[in-house]
């Protein structure tokens, strides 16, 4: 348990420099060392998606990522999302299409989101379902979450 | 729009006229979908719950308890867990006052921790508090626990047989005739004479209901920090208030110095309701003299709120014109170690039971069978889903064999407006035949179909809030923005906004110069609880007074200030009527105010009192009805059910925002699926739960859905809510099981009576097919 190892971390375009615990995950030192509590913590076992962030270009469950093993790495979590106070088109169309009720995964649902639509620019509404499966909404907006989705991707594909 | 049917969903095939929207519109009046208030916060991550809030020099609790569900605690040993570093101290129930408190929304009986024995796995026998998670969880974990384990009963045959160990001690209901039994209580009600009910088909069939949890994607938090004199608590709960008398009572502190803090809850659906660990805590942070904080796993979380599971037996009496001759319903709910709400939910849960029907002659029999199990408490439908399952099932079992069509055996005996379908009790509140035909519209009742598919109907109704008491205070200030202060929980539901846009709407301000307060006892005024669907109607009621009284103020000042007799002045909907011409509210409250400025405040008070002598302690103050059709394809090779379309169309009376009606029916439709096909509790011979956690235990997903939802709401104004609003937000649930299974009795030709349809089981009733 004692022990801790300096890590540097960009995290949402800043660069951190701490020493973490080694059994300690990258959920808990984004939420406990660094405050970055939009990263939600329920199942622990990387089944629920509502620890998802963005590690070096692909979407992680953070509780299933020690922290060491992201030492020298970029991540991206909700909070990094919006710009200048602006929310990101993603972030709007999910207000727009009433994709959020109690709003505990959705910090999760838009960073897996964000990342479907990096790769696939117009997803299916398959596409999109398969994407975010690894994403539990108990609310059950599953319907508004992918009209969500594909609202966005049209909109970035109208603003191109 | 005409009174009638409204579709709030968008493409929908055969959508009726009116507003089709699937997006947020509307600058937030009445009758509008604009973005949820607060909802900027949880798409950006700013959203603070319980868990995400931190006090300095907090303590961190962690449970411990023991793989089994019922053991005496022989000897509890913390010697290798003190060595831990930043090990603080154990408590168990040495550490508490004796006797030990209890506590409980219907009966004390749930210790503040295991006392001599546990009773379900998972019931904590001691909690270690420490300077660090970590420490914390390794201290737990090194708590040694001997322990002796004790026979126990898990399922309704094990709790009834008169052999069975008694879950509760009889000392805590010493006049109960039923003390000495495992059955709580019982239930009865009816009307009419069922022995002597004349039937030409009498069907009698037994259904079960499976056990399911909650699963709110944010687990229970709770911090306690000792704060002056009094003590100060964060929970993510629905019922703040209710919370606040609770603990009061155990720590024998006046309610001004409990202050409740409930930041929204992620998710609540009935499993946030009451008290479960804060009173743990808080004897925790007072013996620390520091702040504890208590964040539950997920997995504990299964282990503290759960459904009733239920089996029901329903004996229902045809003419051969499938006129309902009667009803004899018995239904044994398996509720858990403690009684938390449990025995509420089976008592107004088996209460409507016949449906929204007219039925001559009616018996319903409901037991609360205490078990060896996590304790169950409200979840959303609150009892009704499973007496539903059973008697809409036993409906199409009739129809069937009289050889009536199912939706036509329904519109027969479905209950017209005005009608006392339950004699003693608020009469049929609704167009139901609305919904009904409009369901089977959207599903296209009827029409051929494909082999090896099948159409289900069922219609679910609910009794609303039997009584309710809620306040609500509004400031206009001079600005001609608003604050509302509201102690209702928006756990998700959208009561925020719904607040906001009445006041919005009444005082003529933009939404976004609308802020609704909640959440925290010492500055939010009294509201009884979040449930039952009921914020819309008794909390919208009272903030629409509050903002009456402001118009009211408003009214005198215009008056005042045009030399007018007041009653020549209206205020309405944001704007001031004077004889000759029309002010803003601005207008009137700026030179009202005056040069020192100021505020208007006006205060609301909803209030449905208690009926001594009715079997629920009061009327309805509504129903929600619901009907929900489907379309499934069942994969004969695997048991697998897809839901080809699913339509569900619910009575609101009134939207206030249609789009948060068709999230709320959407959201509780999907749900619902949960107990229909997947979800149940596995327990192995010691009542361990073997299915804990996300791993084993699944949910709908973004997978599992079908392939096409529609839900529509219909509203005629007629409900006792804002503007004729009725609540909602349980509806959708009650008949979704009945509808499905229904049509997978149709594409198989094999009625399945127990749930969840997982595909295994469907699998094995197609091979059993004659």
């Amino acid at each position: 348990m004692s022990g801790r190892i300096p890590i540097q971390v960009t995290v949402n375009g800043r660069a951190r420099a701490f020493e973490v615990a080694a059994h300690h995950t990258l959920l808990e030192v984004l939420r406990d060392d660094l405050q970055l509590t939009g990263t939600k913590e329920c199942c622990l076992v990387g089944e629920c998606g509502a620890c998802t962030v963005r590690l070096d270009g692909r979407i992680v469950d953070s509780c299933l990522v020690l922290a060491v093993e992201a030492d020298g790495g970029e991540v991206t979590t909700v909070e990094g999302l919006a710009s200048d106070g602006r929310l990101s088109r993603l972030q709007g169309a999910f207000l727009d299409e009433g994709a959020v009720q109690c709003g505990f995964c959705i910090p999760g649902q838009i960073v897996a989101a964000d990342d479907l639509l990096r790769r696939v620019a117009r997803p299916t509404v398959g596409e999109i379902q398969e994407g975010l499966a690894g994403n539990l909404c108990r609310c059950a907006c599953y319907g508004q979450i992918t009209a969500a989705v594909a609202a966005a991707a049209a909109a970035e594909a109208g603003a191109r | 729009m005409s009174a009638g049917m409204s579709a709030a969903a968008g493409a929908a095939p055969g959508a009726a006229p009116g507003t089709a929207t699937g997006t947020a519109t509307g600058s937030g009046r009445v009758g509008d979908s604009p973005r949820r208030v607060g909802g900027h916060d949880r798409v950006t991550g700013l959203q603070r719950y319980v868990a995400d809030l931190h006090l300095p020099d907090e303590l961190h609790a962690r449970l411990v308890t023991v793989p089994v569900a019922r053991a005496r605690i022989v000897t509890i040993d913390a010697s290798a867990a003190e060595r831990v570093p930043g090990f603080r101290f154990v408590m168990t129930a040495a550490d508490l006052p004796q006797p030990m408190p209890r506590f409980g929304p219907q009966f004390r009986d749930r210790p503040v921790i295991a006392v001599g024995e546990t009773k379900y796995h998972g019931d904590p026998v001691a909690a270690v508090a420490a300077d660090t998670r970590d420490a914390a969880e390794e201290a737990a974990g090194l708590v040694r626990v001997d322990y002796e384990e004790l026979p126990a009963a898990f399922t309704v045959a094990a709790a009834l047989d008169p052999a069975a160990p008694l879950v509760q001690d009889p000392s805590l209901r010493p006049n109960d005739p039923l003390v000495g039994t495992n059955v709580l209580r019982e239930h009865r009600v009816g009307w009419g004479d069922v022995e002597a009910a004349v039937a030409d088909l009498v069907v009698e069939q037994r259904y079960t209901f499976p056990m399911v949890t909650h699963f709110a994607i944010e687990p229970h938090a709770y911090i306690v920090a000792p704060d002056g004199d009094g003590i100060a608590v964060w929970s993510s709960i629905q019922h703040p208030n209710w919370l606040q008398k609770v603990l009061a009572e155990l720590l024998r502190l006046p309610l001004s110095k409990v202050r409740v803090h409930s930041p929204d809850p992620g998710g609540g659906f009935g499993g946030k309701q009451h008290t479960k660990y804060e009173p743990l805590v808080a004897f925790m942070a007072l013996r620390a003299g520091r702040p504890v904080r208590l964040v539950l796993t997920l997995e504990e979380t299964f282990q503290a709120v759960r459904r009733a599971a239920a089996e029901v037996r329903v004996r229902t009496g045809f003419q051969s014109d499938g006129t309902l001759a009667f009803q004899d319903i018995e239904a044994n709910y398996l509720i858990g170690a403690y009684a938390d709400i449990a025995d509420r939910v089976v008592g107004k849960g088996s209460y409507p039971g016949c449906g929204p029907y007219r039925v001559p002659a009616a018996r319903i029999l409901a037991r609360s069978v205490l078990s060896h199990t996590v304790p169950s408490t409200a979840f959303r439908g609150f009892g009704n889903p499973q007496v539903n399952w059973a008697v809409e099932s036993n409906l199409d079992e009739g129809a069937r064999a009289l050889g009536i069509d199912r939706l036509e055996l329904r519109l027969r005996n479905l209950a017209r407006p005005g009608e006392a379908f339950i004699p003693f009790d608020t009469p049929c509140d609704g167009q139901w035949e609305q919904s009904v035909r409009r369901a089977a519209e959207l599903i296209g009742w009827g029409r051929p179909l494909p082999a090896g598919h099948g159409l289900g109907i069922a219609v679910g109704i609910k009794s609303g809030p039997t009584t309710g008491l809620s306040y609500a205070t509004v400031r206009l200030l001079v600005d001609g923005s608003v604050i509302v202060f509201a102690g209702t929980s928006d756990m998700g539901q959208g009561a925020r906004t719904v607040f906001a846009q009445i006041a919005a709407d009444e005082l003529g301000a933009p939404l976004d110069a609308v802020t609704v307060v909640m959440g925290d006892t010492a500055i939010v005024p009294y509201d009884q609880q979040t449930s039952a669907s009921r914020s819309t109607v008794l909390m919208g009621n009272a903030v629409l007074a509050a903002c009456r009284e402001i118009q009211g103020k408003l009214r005198a000042m215009a008056a005042r200030l045009h030399g007018l007799d007041e009653a020549t002045v209206m205020v309405d909907r944001g704007v001031v009527r004077l004889p000759e011409r029309e002010l803003t509210i601005l207008e009137v409250l700026v030179p009202g105010l005056g040069r020192l400025g100021g505020e208007l405040i006006g205060n609301g008070e909803m209030r449905k009192d208690a009926e001594p002598d009715h079997p629920l302690g009061g009327s309805a103050a509504f129903f929600e009805f619901n009907c929900t059709a489907v379309e499934a394809a069942v994969d004969e090779e695997t048991g697998d059910v897809t839901l080809v379309h699913y339509a569900t169309v619910s009575d609101v009376g009134k939207a206030i925002n249609p789009l948060q009606v068709r999230m709320q029916d959407e959201g509780a439709a999907i749900q619902g699926l949960g107990h229909t096909l997947m979800e149940h509790y596995i327990f192995d011979e010691s009542g361990r739960i073997r299915n804990l956690g996300a791993i084993d235990y699944r949910i709908p997903t973004s997978l599992d859905l079908p392939l096409e939802i529609v839900s529509e709401h219909v509203e005629n104004e007629d409900g006792p809510g804002p503007y004729g609003s009725k609540g909602m937000s349980e509806g959708a649930l009650l008949c979704v099981a009945s509808a499905v299974g229904a049509a997978v009795r149709d594409a198989t030709g094999v009625a399945i009576r127990d749930l969840p349809l997982t595909p295994e089981r469907v699998w094995r009733a197609l091979q059993e097919r004659p």
